[in-house]
């Protein structure tokens, strides 16, 4: 039971939340070795795989990831990686496991781009509220990582129910240039170092439009407007080139960062609600050299699906969320359906620690909105919204996002069409070991938080 | 207050909501779920005339001479019933100016009457009508006091009065926001409640000394319905000890006429709940410990409630989280039982759970949500099983008038389904 009176600004924002005085100690991270970090790439991932056995799927109804649809197919993966994928005839050699899929489903592991698990956990106190950066609307220079708490009781909750193996951790939206991003594995952990996805690239968190108004318009200083938005990206930017384009022998965290955008190695991902927004920043983009990956929120995507399509640009929605604030006002469920029929690139994102946990069924109410005005999408393509194209906006489609052979074996077995409101997931591989068994009382996390506490993590 | 009494304990209010376009209606050959629990029926007939259920089910006549719509590969079910919303009373919720939902800086508490703020021309009104719900509770949202104000039924068409009932509850927060509010602990909410109820039975016995009140005088006036049982008291309550201090509640004041909101952690005290008969309205799917009085949430918590015999709707789903969804929610109860060792509801008593259960509990029993003979007219066609996500409503009747199902959202769809503008821009397009 939530107010909307208190929440008014909500899960996306959560500034109520973000105007906090309380501060919070860095975690400590005994047990990463010290030669993990470096300067060059400091705070690494300490990542590796846990064992699994060589797998094959059988007699399942497959969405690839890609587009594609399997029925009645086999998925083989082994040493953590999909083998291949194909149709009853596939041959399955000696030493795999195989489990019957007959009636069930196989998706590749579902990504969230959107998350804020970890810098905003449960419980969601003020002493865990580590999420935004609330001091200058340009902060390029903290770290999202640098954020999440590992014990974060949303992580296996989104594993169980959502079927989530990779995740985009983000600061959030109060500030113009809220800090990088971190991708994650969703695979428990003592450390973010030991979560953190393996050659995954940064991200960098940008917002327009009403949060950094409102925050700082209300300290008195800039910006006041989406004007006064504009006036600080753009000097912010200038002063970056200028740093990008001298030595940079003179280490600077916000403008490294920035830097890195301009080097094409950082992805922007940038919080804007409204159209003629997000055509603005996409001319900013060009004037000073670097690529909108992809909106998130989005919610007018659908009035400029031909803009974002010639940027390349993806829009990262929700199926159904409107009317929360004024930019939100013209939000319809049609969005993801217009975007596709546009040929735009389409990902569904939660922003949320309970919508993380149903991806799959958000982008069935975005397909049916759709079917409802004449459009239809198949269902591999719609899969391919929390899959594959998920995996391209935040740069790691080369090693997961589908289930083509050599990519890591992040798969899903659903116990029923995972686009209806009846199915849930029932076995989770993340690099091809087992980490969620439905049938299996043991085979879930239960983080530390939970421990002796009476739901346990939900496992009592 | 005398007033007060009459519209809260009286259903008189729900002839005047019926327009006289009410039409009869027959539609025959559907699948139909009647809503009281029971598993659908197939090539079944719903009768509508005069604004209300005629009846519903097989070997039922449609009389000669009544509209009759083919109801072949169609679902018909009784309108969504949505528990404790905010619908109706915002426009923008993150914009202040439009918004009722609460009034925090009010002088006044128990005696906000949030029937004075709905506006049945609300846009989230029309997105959640198209949605199929068409009757629903609005509470107010608590401010400075623990006392949250008077709660109404409305009804969701798009006549100009809204209200099935006015004043229905009055709602009253404890845990850890009643405890925030009342002066940081629950031992001055809990102290706030008693005060509350003796002053208004100071009240009732005509000793109460408003100079030496607490309470103001609409405040004190408001809770004398509550404490007579006659207008329902809605407790907001999360943890297993808060519910177990509401259930002690019913046992000192027994005239009061209890509904649990929240209830997290109602599994770990659902036998002592059924035994008490409070019925509970709970998030069907918060099952994370978003507070340290949510630590037990868990997704099996209706089914697990149900399964003891508490009387559970799906009601007080808050923020983001919209009332055109509760089918979506319901779903997930059936899902639920195809997870092994997680408690579920059946098809039947998840439908239940957001339609003639939320009615129940909102004194609106056998009269909203549900098809049976003398019931309201609040029908709806939907293309496919209701629960599930690809399904929706293609036609809408309440208290027997067909509604629009068009809106704001439906126009900007329309508008934007090309971005065409060779000719003129978009602005023409209308």
């Amino acid at each position: 039971m939530r107010y909307r009176a208190l929440t008014v600004l909500g899960g996306a924002v959560a500034l109520a939340a973000c105007s906090a005085n309380g501060q919070s100690k860095p975690a400590s991270v005994s047990d990463t070795p010290a030669s993990a970090g470096s300067v060059e790439t400091p705070y690494a991932s300490t990542y590796t795989p846990y064992p699994g056995a060589p797998t094959a799927l059988v007699g399942a109804t497959i969405y690839d990831g890609a587009g594609g649809q399997i029925d009645g197919g086999t998925v083989l993966f082994a040493d953590g990686k999909i083998v291949e994928i194909g149709g009853a005839d596939l041959a399955i050699p000696a030493g795999y496991t195989r489990i019957d899929g007959s009636g069930k489903f196989v998706t590749p592991g579902i990504i969230d781009i959107h998350s804020h698990l970890g810098d905003y956990p449960s419980p969601s106190v003020q002493a865990h509220s580590d999420g935004n950066e609330v001091t200058s609307p340009t902060t390029p220079e903290v770290w999202a990582e640098h954020s999440v708490w590992p014990q974060d009781p949303g992580f296996s909750r989104a594993l169980a129910n959502g079927g989530i193996t990779a995740l985009q951790i983000l600061p959030g939206s109060a500030n113009l240039m809220g800090g990088r991003t971190v991708t994650l594995k969703n695979v428990p952990s003592r450390t973010v170092q030991g979560m953190k996805f393996p050659g995954a690239p940064y991200g960098m968190k940008m917002a327009c439009g009403e949060n950094p108004k409102r925050v700082y318009g209300n300290r008195g200083r800039m910006p006041s407007t989406r004007m006064g938005n504009f006036a600080v990206n753009r000097q912010t930017w200038l002063d970056a080139k200028e740093y990008a384009d001298g030595d940079r022998e003179n280490r600077n965290l916000a403008k490294e960062t920035l830097a890195g955008v301009l080097d094409g190695d950082i992805l922007i991902h940038n919080h804007c609600y409204r159209a003629d927004e997000m055509a603005l920043v996409l001319d900013m983009s060009k004037e000073f050299g670097y690529k909108v990956s992809a909106f998130h929120h989005a919610v007018e995507a659908y009035k400029i699906g031909d803009l974002l399509k010639d940027a390349g640009t993806c829009s990262a929605i929700w199926a159904d969320w409107y009317g929360f604030k004024m930019e939100s006002y013209d939000g319809i469920p049609e969005n993801a359906a217009l975007l596709q029929n546009a040929d735009a690139c389409v990902v569904i994102h939660s922003d949320d620690e309970n919508g993380i946990q149903r991806l799959n069924q958000e982008a069935s109410k975005a397909q049916a909105a759709g079917k409802r005005m004449g459009i239809d999408i198949s269902d591999a393509t719609v899969i391919s919204w929390l899959t594959l194209n998920a995996a391209k906006a935040m740069g790691i489609d080369d090693m997961t996002g589908s289930l083509s052979s050599g990519k890591m074996a992040d798969v899903v077995l659903w116990n029923g069409d995972p686009l209806s409101v009846y199915s849930r997931p029932e076995k989770v591989w993340v690099d091809g070991a087992m980490l969620y068994d439905a049938n299996d009382p043991k085979r879930r996390p239960v983080s530390d938080f939970e421990l002796g506490q009476p739901g346990e993590g939900d496992v009592k | 207050m005398k007033r007060l009494f009459k519209l809260a304990a009286a259903c008189s209010a729900f002839a005047f909501t019926v327009p006289a376009a009410a039409q009869d209606i027959a539609i025959t050959g559907a699948t139909v779920a009647t809503g009281d629990g029971s598993a659908p029926i197939e090539n079944a007939t719903v009768l509508v005339r005069g604004g209300k259920v005629v009846a519903a089910g097989t070997g039922v006549t449609v009389p000669a001479g009544m509209e009759t719509i083919d109801g072949a590969g169609k679902w018909v079910t009784p309108g969504i019933f949505a528990a404790v919303t905010d619908i109706g009373v915002f426009d923008v919720s993150g914009v202040s100016n439009s918004n009722d939902a609460g009034a925090s800086n009010s002088r006044f508490s128990a005696a906000l009457d949030i029937s004075q703020a709905i506006n049945p021309a609300s846009e989230h009104i029309s997105v959640s009508r198209a949605g199929g719900v068409t009757r629903a509770t609005v509470a107010h949202a608590p401010g400075d006091s623990i006392f949250a104000g008077q709660g109404a039924t409305i009804d969701l068409g798009v006549d100009p009065d809204p209200i099935t009932q006015a004043r229905s509850f009055q709602m009253v927060v404890l845990g850890e926001r009643g405890a925030r509010i009342a002066g940081g602990g629950r031992t001055a909410s809990n102290l706030e409640l008693r005060n509350a109820m003796a002053e208004a039975k100071a009240y009732v016995a005509g000793d109460w000394e408003g100079e030496d009140a607490l309470l103001t005088r609409p405040d004190v006036q408001s809770l004398v319905p509550v404490i007579s049982g006659k207008q329902k008291l809605y407790v907001h309550a999360e943890r297993a000890s808060d519910i177990r201090k509401v259930i002690a509640l019913k046992q000192e004041f027994a005239k009061l006429d209890l509904v649990l909101l929240g209830a997290s952690e109602g599994w770990l005290v659902a036998n002592a709940l059924a035994a008490s008969g409070i019925p509970v309205l709970a998030d069907p799917l918060d099952d994370l410990p978003s507070s340290f009085e949510q630590l037990a949430a868990t997704q099996s918590n209706i089914g697990r409630m149900t399964e003891a015999g508490v009387k559970v709707a799906i009601g007080g789903v808050g923020a983001f989280e919209q009332p055109r969804n509760l089918t979506q929610y319901a779903g997930n109860l059936v899902a639920l039982r195809k997870v092994p060792r997680a408690s579920g509801l059946t098809w039947g008593q998840a439908f239940a759970s957001i339609t003639s259960i939320p009615a129940e509990i909102s004194g609106l029993g056998g009269k909203a949500g549900i098809l049976r003979a003398g019931a309201m007219g609040d029908v709806v066609i939907w293309d496919g099983d209701p629960l599930e996500l690809s399904s929706n409503p293609t036609r809408v009747f309440i208290d027997g008038v067909e509604q629009p199902l068009s809106n704001h959202q439906t126009r900007l769809r329309d508008r934007y389904r090309d971005l065409d503008e060779s000719n003129l821009p978009k602005a023409y397009d209308w």
